[in-house]
């Protein structure tokens, strides 16, 4: 199997607790704030930095193991490294960049080889320019070149689109996922963007302080946070603090004054025990003023609207509930006008209950 | 013109150069990379010739080199002969005398270069000496340049350190620098004045031609 697995295990300098897995093929994001570790574990992957403690797996092979005492050198590793600022050589033009990861082919194949790749990643014509003479995305298609000239056996991308300007960065994201459907190896991409997570992976891993706290799709972690910090770390709001409670022999989730019906998770919890819970922000429906809409049954909850900002063509809306909570989600800028949306503004909503993610066993400030 | 002190100045020059650039390159990137305890006192060793009289260093190599001194029996059990009053003598004072002129200049740029782009060599396949060789030295070759440059200037018009081990043996130890000083002592200003003019437009022109190379454009427009 070519998968690529990694665990770490240390304590200091750099606290690292960190496991997760790609498959060939697929694009796993490390997501997480400054100083979570990301590039560390990257850089674990490759070779540059050696854990106390762990284990790292590639295409059946351990490339480093603190049991066995095994670390293979970067060169033995064969991982395409792209690095944040690209790190290309700057006294060699960008087809020199490429031929030199192309030691492993007889000198007479790397220049017609180096050629293929800079075509490959559409700058044909450009071979003789140093990379100074390169503008920012130009540059990241050489070292992405450069990488994968190596034919790697995992690629790993250092935040490789923090550099380049708005535009370049969706065309590049773009290519990227073009570009990923002629590779079959584990492609790890560090980025503490979240749309950029969402938009290119497979899998994100989320990290914090070191630690990685939960890996899956990332609609599966979008909706159902495996804990009220991973929420946050994705800037999810809507994570509060409720009550398992029995009513009329069905189980409910108290939340201020109002009982909600959950879908599934209520069952295993305790009578009062308390449960922090999440709510995606589509989860949330507006009731339109004097008419009924679909859902409008479901859980239904009165509050007032606290802030509207509007951003373009969503606005963005926090609703107070009665007992001092927010509510927060985002509605289409004329939807909002047409439902009369002001500060102040009295209105009703729906919870969906399919919507509600119980998370039992974390207050909604732990820091796991 | 002492012809036989212009033979001996450039013969020192060129052989200091020789010697003093591999060992630059090595004090220079080992000085660069690496981080322990007493590396700002080897730094200071290293340029401790740059602030030293030229007198006081002399005296200390004269007494080093003596038949008694440890450095002096060395070289005798070696080669069976003296340091003072040698050429071999002023070349190794030569070579002390300059060790900053050519460290200090390589070490500054290999400090310049990003570690990652070492870590990119190494990602690509390239072992530690490839990356030395294909990587970090064309980078460090302006480093290189002024290196070699001030250590054959400064070579040329050292005075105090020559004087002091090798005195001033014709065709020997007399170097340019010290023939000038004889002249002006025996009260021949032309001689001394054509050596010195010749000395001001050697160095300069070394100088010159070397801040040039470095100074050119270089990998394109950046």
């Amino acid at each position: 199997m070519a998968r690529l697995i990694v665990s770490t295990q240390q304590s200091g300098p750099i606290p690292l607790n960190a496991e997760f897995s790609c498959l060939p093929g697929e694009l796993l994001a490390l997501v997480g704030p400054s100083g979570s570790g990301k590039t560390t574990l990257l850089r674990a992957v490759a070779g540059l930095y050696r854990p106390q403690q762990g284990r790292v797996e590639c295409a059946g092979q351990t490339w480093f193991d603190s049991r066995g005492k095994r670390s293979l050198s970067p060169q033995q590793r064969r991982v395409g490294m792209v690095f944040q600022d690209y790190a290309l050589f700057p006294h060699l033009t960008a087809l020199e960049n490429i031929a030199l990861a192309l030691r492993h082919l007889p000198s007479a194949r790397r220049r017609p080889q180096a050629e293929q790749w800079l075509e490959t990643v559409r700058l044909k014509g450009l071979e003789h320019r140093y990379p100074s003479e390169l503008s920012g995305g130009q540059r990241q298609r050489v070292a992405l070149a450069r990488a994968l000239a190596r034919e790697p056996q995992v690629l790993l991308l250092d935040e490789p689109f923090s550099a380049v300007d708005q535009v370049t960065r969706r065309r590049l994201q773009r290519e990227l996922a073009r570009l990923r459907q002629q590779i079959s190896i584990p492609i790890v991409l560090v980025t503490h963007d979240l749309e950029e997570a969402a938009a290119l992976a497979d899998q994100v891993c989320v990290l914090h302080n070191g630690r990685s706290l939960q890996q899956a799709s990332p609609d599966t972690l979008f909706r159902t946070p495996a804990s009220p910090n991973v929420a946050r770390l994705l800037d999810r709001h809507n994570v509060f603090e409720g009550q398992v409670v029995e009513v009329g022999g069905a189980r409910r989730l108290r939340w201020g004054n109002d009982q909600l019906d959950v879908a599934s998770g209520l069952d295993g919890l305790n009578i009062n025990e308390h449960v922090a819970w999440y709510l995606p922000p589509s989860d949330i429906v507006l009731h339109r003023r004097g008419r009924p809409s679909l859902g409008d049954r479901e859980n239904p909850i009165a509050a007032t609207v606290d802030e509207l900002v509007v951003l373009g063509g969503m606005t963005s809306v926090a609703l107070r509930v009665q007992h001092g909570d927010l509510l927060r989600f985002d509605i289409a800028t004329h939807a909002a006008r047409r439902n009369q949306l002001t500060p102040g503004a009295a209105v009703h909503v729906s919870l969906l209950a399919g919507g509600i993610h119980l998370m039992p066993g974390h207050g909604v400030n732990s820091a796991r | 013109m002492d012809w036989s002190a212009l033979f001996v100045s450039f013969r020192l020059a060129a052989l200091t150069c020789a010697f003093l650039l591999p060992l630059g390159i090595f004090l220079g990137r080992w000085l660069a990379s690496a981080r322990f305890r007493g590396k700002g006192l080897c730094e200071a060793l290293v340029a401790l010739p740059l602030v030293l009289p030229p007198t006081v260093l002399g005296f200390y190599l004269l007494q080093s080199f003596g038949r008694e001194a440890p450095v002096g029996q060395l070289w005798m059990s070696l080669t069976g002969g003296g340091l003072n009053f040698t050429f071999s003598g002023i070349l190794l004072a030569s070579l002390v005398a300059n060790l900053p002129f050519a460290v200090q200049p390589i070490q500054r740029a290999f400090e310049n270069i990003p570690h990652n782009l070492r870590e990119a060599a190494w990602c690509s396949g390239l072992s530690p000496w490839q990356t030395l060789l294909r990587i970090e030295l064309p980078l460090v070759w302006p480093g290189i340049l002024s290196a070699t440059a001030l250590t054959f200037a400064h070579t040329l018009g050292e005075f105090g350190v020559i004087l002091m081990v090798g005195g001033a043996i014709d065709g020997e130890t007399r170097t340019l620098a010290i023939a000038i000083y004889d002249r002006v002592q025996a009260f021949d200003e032309q001689g001394a004045a054509l050596m010195a003019a010749l000395l001001l437009l050697v160095s300069f022109t070394t100088l010159g031609v070397v801040y040039g190379l470095a100074g050119r454009r270089r990998w394109g427009r950046g």
